[in-house]
């Protein structure tokens, strides 16, 4: 077929620059929401996701990491003596506040675990060593939230509830959903800057013995064990996920604003191809009246929804690129992994093609005898 | 020999709202291949209305329509674009080309419209802008040719695929009388020398010397038969 769609479309560059905008504009705002709805469900159980264990021990129907309620720590010598069990280690993650040098308070989220076996401790350490966390008062925080924090150092002292404590190390990129930053430091002094008692954990953590069935462990461990809840990471992750993106309506608001901008880009598309179907209205009829079938014309006005598509989904994952890249820095991160680039490609295709329908109708309706009339 | 179109007992109506316009009453044509038909009359007669039928663009109300042998009167809507198709080629008064493609595009989509594509759509359509003297404007676009030139792309464009008709509706109302001139000559090489059955609507006086049968309408009539009818 001569190439009639590409040249319909390049021939008013103007309209074509009003088509690329739109379909720019309606996929950037799309990797934008459904990147932050991403970054924030990734963000809310990272802790959980990293702890790099099989098994959570959570006080009885805690909904969500931040609501973990104290239980005694003498549970988890029943855990250590439950066959299946490789390893365990308490584990607090609890909300307290930070006080700057200036006296300003800040909410920070204590996670407190043990820095010998180093279950559920931090990652991507990029200054110090987490075995620093060994010293008493001995502190990490994350590099995005030093300024927050007013940290400028590694070494500096600052106070959590009037006790001490002092920063041996920085982490890159662990975000907390709620920007109340996570201040990693050993078991021990997490009790005592969540103010628990000593004889008191938030969780267990339980890593299952290689070639061990982790349903049954599970089980076996939820017998023997009264008053908590026994999860695996990923139910536990699930239900933190689901609490804050859906319980809350953050991840909600997100998800709308990512379907306006669907239908946003929809509308301008098809509003812009219409225009051009409609300024070639005659040349269609012309078609029509040479015997053209309507699906040779449904090919002319698709192809060029295609070519749209394609190029206005190039420009808006350039566009995207240089937007995912300055978040990364920022306080909410938006996330574009693979199967989301090309789910949006198909998304993109099929969004031009919804908008090319509106045209379509139009044609179909068309009446050749059109040409014959001035 | 069998007609390349034949209308019979043709009547045409239009709905306007609740109102039927009659438009064609009872029109008898015969079209032969190798012979051009002058269609006139004044606005309103009808000619376009029977050219557009006997192009299978518009059905008729009622009556008989056979394209080179075939009754089309009958058949449903979506069957009448392969008659036109196979059977048909139109010249229409504003040429009606592809602006935004070459003129060697513009025939190659006609061609291909046919089946006719890659080399061969190259090779025929080359053929037919020699045919119609624009080999050498091939890569041209439509905006860069004398109103002359546009017609007899658009005519090149017609003959693509070899139909049996030509229809023209009013060809040279917007040339000058030089290149109005040219483009009936072409038509009437069509109709003499390729045996096509070519009919062209027009107001135009200055071509009824290409016209081997000139058929006079008014008001949806053709005119003899409405002066028998009278008498």
């Amino acid at each position: 077929m001569p190439p009639l769609a590409q040249r319909n479309l390049m021939h008013d560059k103007v309209r074509l620059a009003v088509t690329l905008t739109g379909i720019v504009f309606a996929v950037v705002l799309i990797v934008v929401e459904m990147g932050l709805f991403l970054g924030f469900t990734v963000t809310t159980s990272s802790i959980i996701d990293k702890s790099g264990v099989d098994l959570w021990i959570v006080s009885k129907h805690t909904p969500y990491i931040e609501q973990g309620a104290a239980f005694s720590e003498r549970k988890l010598y029943q855990v250590l003596a439950t066959p299946g069990v490789a390893a365990a280690d308490k584990y607090i993650v609890r909300f307290a506040e930070w006080k700057t040098p200036d006296g300003s308070e800040q909410s920070v989220q204590i996670v407190g675990f043990d820095p010998y076996s180093k279950i559920g401790g931090p990652w991507n350490v990029v200054q110090g060593n987490v075995e620093d966390l060994k010293t008493p008062d001995a502190v990490m925080i994350d590099e995005l939230y030093a300024k927050k924090l007013g940290v400028t150092q590694v070494g500096e002292i600052f106070e959590i509830y009037g006790r001490r404590a002092r920063v041996v190390g920085f982490t890159k990129g662990i975000r907390a959903f709620t920007t109340t930053p996570y201040v990693f430091t050993s078991f021990k002094n997490g009790q005592d800057y969540a103010r628990l008692r000593e004889d008191q954990t938030l969780f267990i953590l339980v890593k299952a013995a290689a070639g061990s069935d982790l349903k049954a462990l599970q089980g076996e461990l939820q017998a023997r064990l009264r008053d908590v809840d026994v999860l695996t990471t990923k139910q536990f992750s699930n239900m933190t996920r689901f609490y804050w993106m859906f319980t809350t309506g953050a991840g909600v608001a997100v998800l709308i604003a990512a379907v306006l901008g669907l239908v946003v880009g929809v509308v301008v598309v098809a509003q812009t191809i219409y225009a051009t179907t409609m300024d070639h209205i005659r040349e269609y009829g012309t078609l029509k009246a040479m015997g053209a079938p309507n699906s040779y014309i449904y090919k002319v006005i698709i192809t060029q929804a295609a070519i749209a598509a394609v190029v206005g989904y190039g420009l808006a994952m350039l566009v995207s690129i240089f937007v995912v890249r300055g978040s990364q820095s920022g306080g909410a991160a938006i996330l574009l992994p693979l199967p989301m680039v090309v789910a949006l490609f198909f998304l993109t295709l099929l969004m031009c093609a919804t908008a090319a329908v509106v045209s379509i109708k139009k044609v179909t309706s068309l009446d050749p005898a059109m040409v014959f009339r001035g | 020999m069998t007609a390349a179109i034949e209308v019979r007992g043709v009547t045409k109506e239009f709905v306007e709202g609740p109102n039927r316009v009659p438009v064609l009453h009872g029109v008898d044509c015969e079209v032969h291949r190798g012979e051009v038909v002058l269609l006139m009359g004044p606005s309103g007669s009808g000619k376009t209305t029977l050219l557009s039928i006997m192009g299978c663009i518009l059905r008729a109300t009622s009556g008989s329509v056979k394209i080179a042998g075939r009754e089309v009167a009958n058949l449903r809507e979506n069957e009448l674009p392969e008659v036109r198709l196979k059977n048909i080629g139109f010249i229409f008064q504003g040429f009606n080309l592809f602006p935004t493609l070459t003129v060697g595009e513009n025939v190659e989509l006609a061609l291909d419209l046919k089946g006719i594509r890659g080399a061969k759509a190259r090779e025929a359509s080359q053929r037919l802008l020699e045919q119609v003297g624009l080999s050498a404007k091939r890569d041209a676009f439509p905006s860069d040719l004398s109103g002359g030139q546009k017609q007899r792309v658009a005519v090149a464009r017609a003959l693509s695929g070899s139909p049996g008709v030509i229809l023209a509706d009013e060809p040279t109302a917007a040339l000058d009388s030089h290149s109005g001139r040219n483009v009936m000559e072409m038509m009437r090489d069509l109709a003499h020398k390729h045996g096509r059955g070519v009919v062209v609507v027009t107001h135009d006086s200055r071509v009824l010397e290409f016209g081997d049968r000139i058929v006079h309408m008014e008001d949806g009539r053709i005119a003899e038969q409405a002066q028998d009818e009278a008498a």
